[in-house]
């Protein structure tokens, strides 16, 4: 059967995710397709889902108001791969502070055990490029792009770290669930989104 | 993947450093560009003050730009309108976990670095303001911090690009509550695209230089540009716009994302609108969730509109020639 993915649709980079997945299923020639969905019917039939970069409160407030974030928490509880990215992955976890506001009221999707900071490394002109590497799923260098990034100061036991930049936590998963920091689909390196497609498949399967 | 046509890569506001013995760069294409791709599909809106700030978040703004007076107010103010004050800038910054923009004067640079040392995430330089320089716009290579210029063509948009813009929106007449001039400015830089794609398509090269020429651009960003068929940065809409239809129509054109300068916080219902407009601009594909959008704004409490023949100052003309 088709492999069905998903890029959620609300707000942010979504086009360019689009773009990666497609890349990454051609180099890796499964039979499948991408499409950006958003209604709770269009999410209801994706194999695997990306949440992609943006501002996690304009993705929060419009997946309430769209009826997507309980249907999203359903699929995810069930199993489905979801790769949170930046924004994707504040969305994905069960609470958020901010750095310099502190405490912060936005929906989340409550299912990664993290202690996460939104704009942990500073504002835009902090925002960087720096070489890290996801060597327990097989990526040992890529460049993150880091953009108003947030970070993980602490998991959950049944939380997997996959990155670190210097002592932050920047990239996490969970089973069926992973979570980024950095930006894979702004560079030309597909690895993430390849390794992400063989997730998919492989749990499909 | 980020197209990085025109991209300068020895520029002065890139930072190569280290941040704990790793090394790191900042200030690079990818992250000014990438910075504006996340704002994609979402509404950036003006405001004057905490409180407004406030409710532009509560309503799912991507982010929110700073100014001293609405554009409007700027309008019936006259005199000589600058950057807004650095402490307002900075109490909204402590209080939104949004983006904080602000605007500076065409070819001011002191005060896009003054902006870039308060730590702004994006700069305007903006026709809003009264220009410091008509003949030259900021070299925004020589900042980390991204800027975003207005642009009413297609030669507009590549000349502030390859002076290093971050990201464009169309001018429109800002102020007037009138969205045709967002409308014209849209359709005219679609049409430079579609116009050099196909010089490119047909092979063409003496016509593409030709282009450049009247462009008042490098070939190299012409030629890019007309292979990729689309800017090389993020284009919104701005300028006019005033209600959940006028977003959804301008998304319809192909705009990236909105910019909503006195159209919200000049209304009566400012909070309403806000959530309208940005409801509007998520689903502008769906026309009954842009109706429900509509439905939530009151025509009477919107903006009352300029006609744009009547006016005396045409904010659009600022540095459009330069």
């Amino acid at each position: 059967m088709s492999l069905n993915l998903g890029v959620l649709s609300i707000q942010g980079d979504i086009l360019e995710n689009v773009l990666a997945v497609k890349a990454a299923i051609d180099e890796l020639g499964i039979d499948g397709t991408v499409t950006s969905v958003r209604t709770p019917d269009e999410i209801s039939n994706v194999d695997g889902l990306i949440i992609p970069g943006g501002e996690s409160t304009t993705i929060g407030r419009l997946s309430v108001a769209n009826g997507t974030l309980k249907i999203l928490k359903e699929k995810i509880d069930q199993g489905m791969p979801v790769l949170g990215i930046c924004a994707g992955m504040i969305m994905l976890s069960k609470n958020a502070q901010d750095k310099v506001v502190g405490k912060i009221d936005q929906p989340l999707l409550d299912i990664l055990d993290i202690k996460l900071e939104r704009n942990s490394f500073g504002r835009q002109r902090e925002s960087f490029e720096s070489d890290i590497s996801l060597n327990s799923i097989g990526i040992p260098s890529f460049n993150g792009v880091f953009i108003r990034a947030p970070s993980i100061s602490d998991v959950g036991s049944d939380v997997e770290v996959l990155s670190k930049f210097n002592e932050k936590i920047v990239a996490v998963k969970k089973n069926n669930v992973i979570g980024v920091a950095f930006h894979p689909e702004l560079t030309r390196d597909i690895s993430l989104h390849k390794y992400f497609v063989n997730l998919t498949n492989t749990l499909k399967n | 993947m980020l197209p990085l046509s025109g991209e300068r890569v020895n520029a002065k506001g890139i930072i190569s450093e280290k941040l704990d013995s790793v090394d790191t760069l900042r200030g690079s294409s990818t992250l000014k560009r990438g910075f504006a791709h996340m704002q994609k599909n979402g509404v950036v809106m003006d405001v004057t003050n905490v409180e407004q700030a406030l409710i532009a978040q509560e309503a799912g703004a991507v982010s929110v730009m700073v100014l001293d007076k609405l554009p409007s107010e700027v309008r019936k103010a006259g005199g000589v309108a600058r950057t807004a004050s650095i402490k307002i800038i900075e109490e909204i910054m402590d209080s939104v976990t949004i983006p904080v923009m602000a605007k500076c004067r065409i070819g001011h640079v002191n005060e896009a670095l003054v902006l870039q040392e308060t730590d702004v995430d994006m700069i305007d330089e903006s026709e809003v303001l009264t220009p410091a320089d008509e003949l030259r716009h900021i070299w925004k290579w020589d900042l980390t911090t991204p800027v975003v210029n207005g642009a009413r063509s297609l030669a507009e948009a590549l000349r502030r690009i390859e002076e290093g813009a971050s990201m464009i929106r169309t001018k429109g007449e800002p102020g007037t509550g009138n969205v045709a001039e967002a409308i014209t400015h849209i359709k005219k830089v679609n049409d430079g695209l579609r116009t050099i794609k196909s010089i490119y398509d047909s092979g063409d090269n003496q016509e593409l230089v030709r282009m450049a020429r009247e462009f008042k651009v490098s070939y190299d960003i012409v030629e890019q540009t007309a292979k990729l068929g689309r800017l090389p940065v993020v284009n919104f809409a701005a300028g006019g716009i005033a209600t959940p239809a006028d977003a959804a129509y301008l998304m319809s054109l192909g705009c990236d994302g909105i910019f909503v300068g006195s159209g919200i916080f000049s209304a009566d219902d400012a909070q309403e609108r806000a959530n309208a407009i940005v409801l509007a601009t998520t689903f502008w594909n769906e026309s009954d969730k842009v109706k429900e959008a509509q439905k939530m704004i009151d025509e009477r409490q919107s903006i009352p509109g300029l006609d744009v023949k009547t006016l005396d100052l045409r904010m659009q003309d600022r540095g459009g020639s330069a």
